[in-house]
């Protein structure tokens, strides 16, 4: 049990962006971006070591203003990019720029890290993307399991479509589309479908979930009201194409199928207040994870509307059965979806929960007052999905 | 004669002396004189005295004495004239009396004498008499010896002639049943004949008896033939059919063929009604029904009786046959009785029904129609229950949309006295507001009025005089299977399940429901709880007698179930109205600029409208719910400063200890607050009072406020206008909530995010904060 208790890491400054490191599947990579308005902001790289349950970090200086978005790179573990506030002459702007970390931050920290933190290293600026035309960007999405040469940007109204050229040294916008309507129209979150060849995008903005089509960049649905507020956070099942989770200020997770967008699929409602962020497992689909302004982190076994066959799994007393007979076992017993576990390691807000891309039964959540908490599926669980 | 004379001449003679006393003392004096003194005793009393001059022991010389000794001369010689007027008195009576008895002697005398001659005449026609009688008895005799040979002739005579009108009877008989024929008096004609069937056919040797016989019969046969003629056609009444029915079998028609012929021509007639009847179905007259039926066991009736025992069989069949068509009918009909207005109605028709089939039950002992007439009505009032159950349940959604729509008034004058300002939402609230306590009160009172209604219509059921009130199912099941679980626990939880149903539809798209009606079913159903259900299925179980054969839903269940929903009712109006204000601020903290505004001079209006808004929610909740317990407040909880951000004005002092690297930034005292501090649960269930209510919605529009905080970036006066907004909040929140440290708590996170997105914090002065505030 030992084993499965958290691991905290505590961050000198606000924090809401938070990764994975998307191209790194060896180690557990979490990198971090805080939010100060008062000293230059860091990115914090913490490597978790499984075995002896040890935290290390590093730091990155991003003294171009506070980060709001981090996302890296599917192809380069080094390439990240941030969307980040600028302020200058009492004006915030928020903009977004392609970073690629210092080549010898991982052994300049090893050697002495009582002197990294007196004197970080710098990231390297690759490009900005320009959005002087488009307005404050809100997020940054690398093509899933690209080759990490095509961005998408949401800013404002705008769904922009990156081509990253030169090495990375120059971005050029290859396509756009404009969420045309009444009132200021601000998208708020995005997905970058990994399905259908990589050709979809879920925006989230107010209450309306839509999709688009990047190759004619038209909408091709558009879920209105699908929450009672701000939709917060979108997720695409990694397995199921179709399927879609979404979360908001309703306190309510929702599950959609896009094709049939009339009613959600199924609809949680565990958290006590606003969820900010709704992440599927990469490879287990039914594990599913969410983080609440309730300082809460809860962790849902959604196994009835999961790619996994029904029948997979059944309660532990029956497991000798189940390889007998599994097929039987579908019929016979509807397996219940479930909260498997709410982790109360936050005193605030949580704003950001990620999955490792490493290690699939390992999680990471993020909360405002900078507490960075490594989680891992309970153990009984693991073994029920695994065997 | 004489006598009358002698009195008259006696009353002339009596002295002219009017005085009554006097001459009763005369009497009196004539009586002793005579000796006559039956009330002697009185006078011998007085008379004792000597010297009484009436009495009997009167002694002269003691009266002389006496005399002498007492009176003066001129007293004696007054005593004297006295003493000689009384004794002339005297004398005259006497002498008067003497005369008139003299004169009734003498004409008693005359009388004798004229009776002793009478007497002797007499005797002589008394002879006379005797004599002629006895001539008379003799003369007698001799007549009634002469008279005796013609008596006996006379009887002889009238016995031949009546043999004589017997015989021009049964001579005339052939005539007379023609006539009848003609006129259809066939009754006539049948007892004619029978009268003398008997006599024809024991003289039928004789040859002119035989002709008359022969003449009878044939007249006799062409009348069974238009008798079967007649009853063929079928076109007649009932009556008329048993009366065919009837003389036929006199006449010894066969009896099974008749039975055939007369059940036929029944059907034919019954279906004939029985079509009549499915032409009425579609007419809405219930009564109509067992009016129909009335006729058919009359007909069983007349049936059984005509062919006793031959034909029950086929009656059986026959019966069984129709009924079934009749009561299919029956039952459509029932079926389409939908209106639920009035049940006596149909109860009344149903009972009806199972009466006549009672009587079909003694007609036909072995037939199954009673029971399976038992069974439609038993079918009948299963439907009852059922539409009465849908009934009331359309009627309480009728009266949710008659509150929806008393609501929608109200709270329109409320939104617009929202807008005008905080002197116009008293008023508003006072105009609208009494209607809250009187709307839940006519809602409870109309549904429970209604449930009674029903409740007491569906008793007719169960009424003594009806007759299948007594039938196992109606004592029993329908009790409490029906009325209890059917009726009164289905409309209950029905309720809860609608109520329900408001929190979890309107929840997503915007909220239909007002949120006023949310509360006032959350007391609804609250009530249910506390009384409500208990009372309602009190008055079931006393009403219906319910004896519970099989498990029946406890009270407790449903009143944990109505609680619930309370309970979920409440959450939601709090929810609801929590992201009305929530949606208030943060559009506001969405819209501004923070980084470039001004120097804050007055607090936001949006501040006023949420604390307008509060008020307006806490009179609203006031008039349904109890105040609620709150902790002890501060003496002067308006007042408070937020010492949390005047300290982290000073935290750039504070040593890095809490992490080894960079310099210390967070907000210390707040964490170390929060570590010791319960976590604060936004979205969570409420209790059942006004404190806890006005706490949850105002957790929740402050929770808002400090995510929408985080998400911005403040100049210095987007922070001093936030601490602007925040003092003025807590001066005016706090005596809403039952902790006022959680508003502290809240207020001050704001503050304090507000100062860390803040690009240059320079808090404004505690004084100028208060001052600005206290402005308005």
């Amino acid at each position: 049990m030992e084993d499965d208790a958290p691991v905290i890491y505590g961050l000198e400054f606000q924090a809401r962006a938070l990764t994975a490191q998307t191209a790194e599947t060896d180690a557990i990579r979490f990198l971090v971006g805080t939010q100060s308005l008062k000293f230059d902001n860091q990115i914090h790289i913490i490597d978790f070591d499984d075995e002896n349950n040890i935290i290390n970090k590093n730091v990155l200086l991003h003294q171009a203003g506070e980060i709001w978005h981090i996302g890296t790179s599917p192809a380069d573990k080094c390439v990240l990019t941030t969307c980040y506030n600028k302020t200058s002459d009492c004006k915030v702007t928020g903009c977004a720029a392609v970073w690629r970390m210092p080549a010898e931050w991982e052994s300049g920290s090893h050697e002495s890290p009582d002197d990294s933190s007196n004197s970080p290293q710098t990231l390297e600026l690759l490009c900005h993307l320009d959005n002087t035309a488009h307005g404050n960007m809100a997020c940054v999405l690398w093509e899933p399991m690209g080759d990490g040469k095509r961005l998408l940007s949401l800013a404002d109204n705008h769904v922009l479509l990156w081509d990253l050229q030169e090495s990375s040294s120059k971005a050029v916008i290859s396509s756009s589309a404009t969420l045309e309507g009444k009132g200021q129209l601000k998208f708020t979150s995005g997905k970058w479908s990994p399905h259908h060849n990589c050709t979809q995008l879920a925006t989230a903005n107010d209450t309306a979930i839509r999709g688009w089509d990047l190759r004619s960049m038209s909408q091709i649905y558009c879920i209105d009201n699908a929450h009672g507020q701000l939709v917060r956070d979108l997720d695409f099942n990694p397995n199921k194409q179709y399927y879609l989770a979404s979360c908001g200020d309703d306190c309510k997770v929702k599950f959609w199928d896009v094709r049939n967008i009339g009613e959600p699929v199924k609809t949680l409602e565990e958290h006590s207040h606003w969820v900010w962020s709704v992440r599927y497992n990469h490879s287990h689909d039914q594990l599913l994870l969410t983080g609440s302004s309730d300082s809460r982190v809860i962790l849902s076994n959604m196994v009835s509307i999961s790619s996994e066959p029904f029948g997979h799994m059944v309660d532990e007393d029956e497991l000798s059965d189940v390889e007998d007979n599994g097929q039987e076992e579908k019929c016979k017993e509807p397996l219940q979806d479930s909260i498997i576990a709410t982790y109360e390691e936050h005193e605030d807000s949580v704003y950001a929960v990620e999955w490792s891309s490493a290690d699939p039964w390992l999680f990471a959540s993020l909360s405002y007052d900078g507490r960075l908490v490594i989680n891992r599926v309970p153990r009984a669980l693991k073994y029920r999905i695994l065997l | 004669m004489d006598a009358d004379i002698s009195d008259s001449a006696a009353g002339s003679v009596s002295p002219p002396d009017s005085d009554p006393a006097r001459k009763r003392r005369a009497h009196g004096m004539l009586k002793l004189y005579y000796g006559l003194n039956e009330e002697g005793k009185p006078d011998e009393k007085e008379s004792l005295d000597p010297c009484d001059i009436n009495g009997p022991h009167f002694d002269p010389e003691v009266f002389l004495n006496k005399l002498r000794k007492e009176c003066s001369l001129a007293e004696l010689m007054d005593q004297e004239s006295c003493m000689v007027k009384q004794i002339r008195a005297l004398d005259s009576d006497m002498q008067t009396l003497v005369y008139e008895n003299y004169n009734k002697f003498i004409s008693a005398t005359d009388t004798i004498r004229k009776m002793k001659n009478d007497f002797k005449k007499m005797e002589d026609e008394m002879d006379c008499l005797s004599t002629n009688m006895s001539a008379i008895t003799e003369f007698s005799a001799c007549i009634s010896g002469t008279l005796q040979d013609q008596h006996t002739q006379i009887t002889k005579l009238s016995g031949v002639h009546s043999l004589l009108r017997k015989l021009q009877f049964l001579f005339e008989l052939p005539a007379r049943l023609n006539k009848c024929l003609e006129l259809q008096a066939y009754a006539q004609a049948v007892g004619s004949h029978r009268r003398a069937r008997c006599v024809l056919q024991q003289y039928s040797h004789m040859p002119s008896f035989r002709g008359i016989q022969d003449d009878c019969h044939a007249i006799m046969d062409q009348l069974a033939q238009q008798l079967r003629q007649k009853f063929r056609d079928g076109g007649s009444s009932a009556k008329d059919l048993s009366d065919c029915v009837e003389l036929l079998l006199q006449l010894d028609e066969p009896a099974e063929e008749l039975c055939d012929k007369f059940l036929s021509h029944a059907q034919s007639r019954l279906e004939a009604d029985l079509l009549g009847l499915e032409a009425e179905l579609r007419e809405p007259l219930s009564a109509s029904v067992p009016e129909l039926f009335v006729n058919r066991p009359q007909e069983g009736d007349l049936a059984s009786k005509n062919i006793p025992q031959m034909a029950n069989g086929k009656l059986h069949s026959f019966v069984d046959a129709l009924a079934a068509r009749y009561f299919a009918l029956v039952e459509r009909r029932i079926q389409e009785e939908k209106g639920v207005g009035d049940n006596s109605l149909l109860v009344r028709a149903l009972d009806r029904f199972h009466r006549r089939l009672q009587a079909v039950s003694k007609l036909l002992p072995g037939s199954g129609v009673p029971s399976q007439g038992t069974e439609i009505v038993v079918r009948a009032a299963r439907e009852r229950i059922r539409q009465y159950l849908a009934a009331l349940q359309s009627f309480y959604l009728d009266s949710l949309t008659d509150v929806r729509q008393a609501l929608a008034a109200p709270r329109l004058s409320v939104g617009g006295a929202g807008v005008s300002g905080a002197g116009g939402l008293g008023a508003a609230v006072k105009d609208a507001a009494p209607s809250l306590p009187d709307l839940l009160a006519s809602l409870s009172g109309s549904i429970l009025n209604q449930i009674k209604s029903v409740l007491a219509s569906v008793h007719l059921f169960t009424a003594k005089d009806i007759t299948f009130s007594n039938k196992p199912y109606f004592k029993g099941e329908f009790c409490s299977e029906g009325v209890r679980e059917g009726l009164v626990v289905s409309f209950i939880k029905f309720v809860c399940q609608s109520s329900r149903q408001f929190c979890e539809s309107a929840g997503d798209r915007g909220g239909t429901t007002p949120p006023a009606l949310l509360l006032l079913l959350s007391r609804l159903c609250l009530d249910y709880e506390t009384s409500t259900i208990s009372y309602i299925l009190t008055l079931t179980d006393e009403q219906f007698l319910v004896q519970h054969h099989s498990p029946v839903t406890a009270v407790t269940a449903l009143c944990s179930e109505a609680r619930e929903a309370a309970q979920k009712l409440l959450n939601h109006y709090v929810k609801v109205q929590g992201l009305i204000i929530s949606q208030m601020l943060r559009k506001s903290v969405e819209t501004r600029d923070w980084v470039n505004t001004i120097e804050p001079r007055n607090v936001r209006a949006v501040m006023k409208r949420v604390v307008e808004d509060t008020t307006s929610i806490d009179v609203q909740v006031g008039f349904l719910y109890e105040e609620g317990v709150r902790k002890a407040h501060s003496s002067d909880s308006s007042k408070r400063t937020f010492s949390v951000y005047s300290s982290s004005r000073q935290q750039a002092r504070y040593a890095p200890s809490y992490t080894p690297s960079a310099p210390m930034d967070t907000n210390l005292l707040s964490n170390i607050h929060k570590l010791f501090s319960e976590r604060i649960d936004i979205f969570s269930p409420v209790e059942f009072n006004k404190v806890s209510v006005l706490t949850g919605i105002i957790k929740i529009s402050l929770k808002t406020f400090l995510e929408c905080v985080r998400l911005r970036t403040f100049g210095r006066y987007g922070l001093q206008q936030i601490q602007v907004d925040c003092h003025y909040l807590q001066m005016y929140l706090w005596r809403f909530v039952s902790d006022e440290n959680l508003v502290h708590f809240l207020l001050d996170e704001i503050v304090g995010s507000a100062a860390h997105r803040c690009l240059d914090p320079a808090p404004m002065e505690q004084s100028v904060i208060e001052v600005i505030c206290e402005r308005g």
